[in-house]
Order: structure tokens, then C-alpha cells, then sequence
């Protein structure tokens, strides 16, 4: 259909983000529920890793405290080697300026009371370039939304409610851009756009990856998506990893019947959607 | 060639915004269903899928005004009537619509029943209790749907089962005409193929003659639709088979839409994903000449000029480009 992309290969590169037995419980005793289930990941630098699950496998969870937003009830994770240390809010911080993320809304992401100069300004101070002068902030800021296909002359001025979805979630990128984190934690960013904001915000994340070389870790449902982004994928179910691998690999050649499933539940155009397995009595 | 369920002619409509200005959403739209047959629409935001779909209800409430165009059900003409009268003798029967968060628009302090019976009694408000809840269980084993869902509320349901419920009761009344606004798009995929199994079976099982499907995916369309219509600022832009559409798209904003497909299939991956660029117009001020001309690669001094109008080709298809189908297929090849 048009000219491809070339795809270096990522995922032998040092460890950025790894975990061992990482668990989280919410609940006590029988009420108990294990969200995430002694769960073992490396991510590579500047490796795109999608976590692929139905609602409820735990995704969420699991991206929650690779942030650090939630603690983990069992289990490590390291960060660059070395174990994570958050214990405190100026650790906190100090993490924060390596790892960020775009959330699923884009609608609830941003500060309705700032306007997006200042949205970007923030980062571009949070990256030490406080005492720049005015001029290279605005070619700083120009420079990261025409990286998103934005115009900073249209956008000066402007609220985030102004724009659409899809610019939103561009200006979020363009955030990140400035921000130029170790690594991304994108938690479904494209549900709630329409599908051809959704090839343009795809294809700004690759661009992303290659010109910074930073890790993204994509959470997602379509498994269709996550075959086409990623380098690496984990398919979530209940909380554990039932395969992972080379998105090759595992989605050409499915070994657990959950990714078997839930490559089957994905419509597609080269083969018939057998739709003859469906139990409409299932909850 | 089946009978013609549904046929809509040149159907105009506006918003008229708070400043009173007119913002044409669906401008000169025309298309038929044949009976057992859908039509998938597919289309960017803000293109006017939704407001397609609202306007073709014949029941129009403010902002939304109707200016002009016939939508004929199985040869009754329901556009200008009064929506007292569209309420009882068109909605239910003729014609039901299912919107995208139909889910959520059950009142969570009813049980099930209670919708069906609201449904049911506002064509015959005589009807029996017991001859509601029969015909109810009835149409839900039918469809495989658990009866016992019947004496729940809305909040003990998952997100999947409500949708599905949602489609059971909005079709009681056997409709010629089913609207389904993006029916699946908030759910994850296995509820997805639930929601798109239960359609089908109502249009196999005969209790939907017809259906108008609306949604920006476009694998979900192909695999769900007979015919797929691609929309753009409140026009059809093109029109063909399921087939025909996907795979030899014409009209230069279906062939951008089409790029932008992903599928869990060998060879989508290592594409690069065509996204077109740009925003649709504002439709307050429509472009003179082509509504994508401003988008489009392809466009000459002559699309931003003149308007284009639909010109039919092949099969059944129609599209809206100023320039041959032969030269567009050529243009594309040698991409």
C-alpha cells in the first residue's frame, strides 16, 4: 500500500525497565483479588513493548505501578539495572523525569485552565531550560508540535478543550517530545480516537522511538494494533503473562489458546471472521 | 433485485448553532438498502455518520432541523411528519436506532422487563404484562440471550451483556430499519464479535429487514456489511461492495482510509500507516469546489472551483472526484 517503514532491531539492547515477581493484591482475605500475578519482564532501550489484554487481565494495574502510582505487593522491578527506589517524593520525582505516559483520554489529561503555552513551557523548564530566552522557548515549542503536525502559531493561546481528540493526544506527544523521557508508558492512547487520527498518532510514535531512541511500552486491547507497533508483545490473562515474544512470532504463530482467541476475535480482511464459536449466554 | 426497504433522496439537514448560524451536516445524501441487505458507513469524526443516522429517524429536535430530501421505509415516506406521529407509528416499528452509549442509557433503577414493557406499550398501550414478558423470553431465547438477565437491573450486567440487552429490546418490535451507531466501539473485541454475532442473527432470523451500520472501523465493516458507503463533510463521497470498497478504494479519502487499516495479518506489519493529512472543513462555510480538495493529493486548481457531483461507475458504485476512475486506479498503482 505505500513504501515500508525500516525497523531496527531494539530488543537486544541493555535493560531499561525489568521486573521480577512483581504481584499486586487488592483486598483481603476471601475478597482478596490478585490483579497482576507474579509477573517477570525486561524491557530493552528504545524497544516497543505492548501489553495486550481483555478488560480486567490486569494491564492497568501493572502500567500503574511501573510508574509508581501503585505499590506492588510482592516482587521487584528495576529500573536501568538497579532496583527502584520511590520511597520518597524527591525520588518520586527524580523517576518521573525518566518515565511519563499518555492515558487512554485525552479529554481528562490536560488542565483546562492552562493554556497550552503553558502546558508546554512546563517541560521545557522541567527540562532545565529555565533560563532560555523567549525566543528559543517558542522555537523549542514550535519545533515539538510541528514534530505532531500541529501549527504552535494556531495553537498559542488556545485551551486544550479547544482542540479535537486527536490533536490533544498529538499535543500530548509533543509533550513528550520536549520531555524526551527514557520511556513511555502509552496506556491505550488511540481507543478514543477515530481510526485515521489513529494511523497518524501510531506512525508519531515510531517517529518518536527512532529519533530518541526511548522505550515505549503500549498498553492495548487490538491485538491487530499491537502486531503492527510493537517489537516485543506480552499477552496478559488474569493477571499473568500466558506468552510473550516477537510480535512476529507470537501473533503468526500463537501458542496459547488465549492469544488464539483473542486473535480470532479481531475482524479481519484477508480471511472470514468465524463468527460460529460465539456463546451469547456468556457474561 | 430485492425490494427496496429503505431508500433515502437527496436528504438535506443543519444544526443551527446558538449564534444562528447553519452548519450543513448532511448535505444531498441519497442511498437505498435492498430487504436482508446492510450498509456499513464509514468515515472520520465529524464527518456526519451520526447525524446521518439522526436525521434519518424523521424525528428532528433542536439543534438538529430538517431542510429537505424523502426517507422512504418500505415505500412510506416518513420525512415531514410531525414527531408525535414519528414517535407512535415510526420508532420501534419502522425504524430503530441503537447510539453508540446505548449501554449506559439504562435507567439503573428498573429491571429489564420494565424497558420492554415501555417499548412495547408506547405502539400498544393495552398490552398485557404477561404477554409482554412472554414475548420477551420468547425473542431472548431466540437469540441466546440468558432470560434471568430480564429480572435484572442494568448495573448487575457487564458492559457487553447491556449492549446486547440494549439491541434485544430497541428490535422487540421487529423494525424493517435498524440504525446501529458504532454499537461495538466501547467494548473490548470479544464482547465486539458478541454484539456483531447477535446482529447478524437478527437479520438471518428475519426480525430486521435491513440494517444501516455506522462505524470507523473498517475491518469490522467489511466483515459485517453487504455495501459500504464512505462519507466526508456531510456527503457521500463513495459508494460499493464490501469487497470492492476495501480493496480497490477510488475516490482519493476512501483510498487514504483504507491505508489506514490494521489487522493481525502477515505483511500489515513493516507499512507505514497513510494518514491524511489535515482536519475535515467547517461545514458553516463548505468549500466551493470538492470538500477534500484542501486534503487531497491529487487536487487541481479546477476541484477547489467546481463542485463535483456522484458519478456512477462499474457495479452499483458511484463516486465523487473530478477526475477518471481509470486515471485514480493508474495514480494509485504507481505509488
Amino acid at each position: 500500500m505505500s513504501e515500508a517503514r525500516e525497523r531496527r532491531d531494539y530488543t537486544d539492547g541493555p535493560l531499561c525497565l525489568s521486573g521480577r515477581n512483581v504481584t499486586k493484591v487488592f483486598g483481603l482475605g476471601e475478597k482478596k483479588t490478585v490483579a497482576v500475578d507474579h509477573v517477570d519482564f525486561d524491557f530493552h532501550e528504545g524497544e516497543f513493548v505492548s501489553i495486550v489484554g481483555e478488560s480486567g487481565s490486569g494491564k492497568t494495574t501493572l502500567s500503574k505501578m511501573l510508574l509508581g502510582l501503585l505499590n506492588s505487593s510482592e516482587g521487584e522491578i528495576f529500573f536501568e539495572g538497579k532496583p527502584r527506589d520511590i520511597s520518597t517524593g524527591r525520588r518520586k520525582r527524580e523517576y518521573w523525569k525518566g518515565i511519563q505516559a499518555i492515558f487512554q483520554d485525552p479529554f481528562s489529561s490536560f488542565n483546562v485552565f492552562h493554556k497550552i503555552d503553558s502546558v508546554l513551557l512546563d517541560c521545557i523548564n522541567m527540562r532545565g531550560g529555565r533560563s532560555l530566552s523567549r525566543e528559543k522557548k517558542i522555537e523549542l515549542m514550535t519545533e515539538a508540535c510541528s514534530f505532531v503536525n500541529l501549527k504552535f502559531a494556531e495553537l498559542t493561546n488556545k485551551y486544550p478543550f479547544e482542540l479535537s481528540g486527536g490533536q490533544m493526544q498529538r499535543l500530548m506527544i509533543a509533550r513528550i517530545f520536549l520531555l524526551k523521557p527514557r520511556i513511555l508508558l502509552a496506556d491505550e492512547p488511540t481507543s478514543m480516537v477515530d481510526a485515521c487520527s489513529r494511523a497518524t498518532i501510531l506512525d508519531m510514535l515510531l517517529d518518536l522511538r527512532d529519533e530518541t531512541g526511548m522505550t515505549i511500552i503500549f498498553i492495548t486491547h487490538d491485538i491487530g494494533l499491537a502486531y503492527y507497533i510493537s517489537d516485543t508483545v506480552y499477552i496478559m490473562e488474569h493477571g499473568r503473562f500466558v506468552e510473550s515474544g516477537r510480535a512476529d512470532t507470537v501473533i503468526l504463530n500463537p501458542k496459547a489458546a488465549y492469544t488464539k482467541r483473542l486473535i480470532s476475535d479481531v475482524p479481519k480482511i484477508h480471511e472470514e471472521w468465524d463468527l460460529s464459536t460465539v456463546d451469547l449466554k456468556a457474561e | 433485485m430485492g425490494k427496496i426497504m429503505l431508500e433515502v433522496k437527496d436528504l438535506k439537514t443543519k444544526y443551527v448553532t446558538r449564534f444562528h448560524e447553519d452548519v450543513y451536516a448532511v448535505d444531498g445524501v441519497s442511498f437505498r438498502i435492498e430487504e436482508g441487505k446492510s450498509l456499513g458507513v464509514a468515515g472520520e469524526s465529524g464527518c456526519g455518520k451520526s447525524t446521518l443516522a439522526l436525521s434519518m429517524m424523521g424525528y428532528y429536535f433542536p439543534p438538529l432541523h430538517y431542510i429537505s430530501g424523502d426517507i422512504i421505509i418500505d415505500g412510506k415516506d416518513i420525512s415531514g411528519l410531525d414527531p408525535d406521529t414519528v414517535r407512535k407509528t415510526v420508532l420501534g416499528t419502522e425504524i430503530a436506532y441503537i447510539p453508540q452509549a446505548a449501554m449506559n442509557a439504562l435507567n439503573p433503577t428498573q429491571k429489564i422487563i420494565r424497558f420492554v414493557e415501555d417499548v412495547i406499550r408506547a405502539h400498544d398501550p393495552k398490552a398485557d404484562r404477561k404477554e409482554i414478558r412472554a414475548r420477551a423470553e420468547a425473542r431472548f431465547a431466540e437469540l441466546g440471550l440468558p432470560a434471568d438477565v430480564l429480572d435484572k437491573h442494568a448495573v448487575e450486567l457487564s458492559g457487553g451483556m447491556k449492549q446486547r440487552t440494549v439491541i434485544a429490546v430497541s428490535t422487540i418490535l421487529s423494525p424493517k430499519v435498524l440504525i446501529a451507531d458504532e454499537p461495538s466501539s466501547a467494548l473490548d473485541v470479544t464482547s465486539q464479535k458478541m454484539v456483531i454475532k447477535m446482529l447478524r442473527e437478527l437479520m438471518e432470523k428475519g426480525y430486521i429487514k435491513s440494517m444501516l451500520f455506522i462505524t470507523h472501523e473498517l475491518p469490522l465493516l467489511y466483515n459485517v456489511t453487504d455495501d459500504i458507503m464512505v462519507m466526508y463533510a456531510g456527503q457521500i463521497v463513495e459508494k460499493g461492495s464490501a469487497k470492492e470498497m476495501v480493496f480497490d478504494p477510488i475516490h482519493p479519502y476512501s483510498h487514504g482510509l483504507m491505508g489506514s487499516i490494521l489487522v493481525p495479518e502477515e505483511g500489515t506489519r513493516g507499512t507505514t500507516l497513510t494518514a491524511i493529512p489535515g482536519t475535515p472543513p467547517n461545514l458553516k462555510k463548505p468549500p466551493r469546489g470538492c470538500r477534500f480538495a484542501e486534503r487531497c493529493r491529487y487536487a487541481t486548481d479546477e476541484c477547489r472551483y467546481h463542485a463535483v457531483a456522484e458519478k456512477p461507475f462499474g457495479e452499483g458504485r458511484s463516486y465523487r472526484c473530478i477526475l477518471p476512475v481509470d486515471k485514480l486506479r493508474e495514480v494509485y498503482e504507481n505509488e
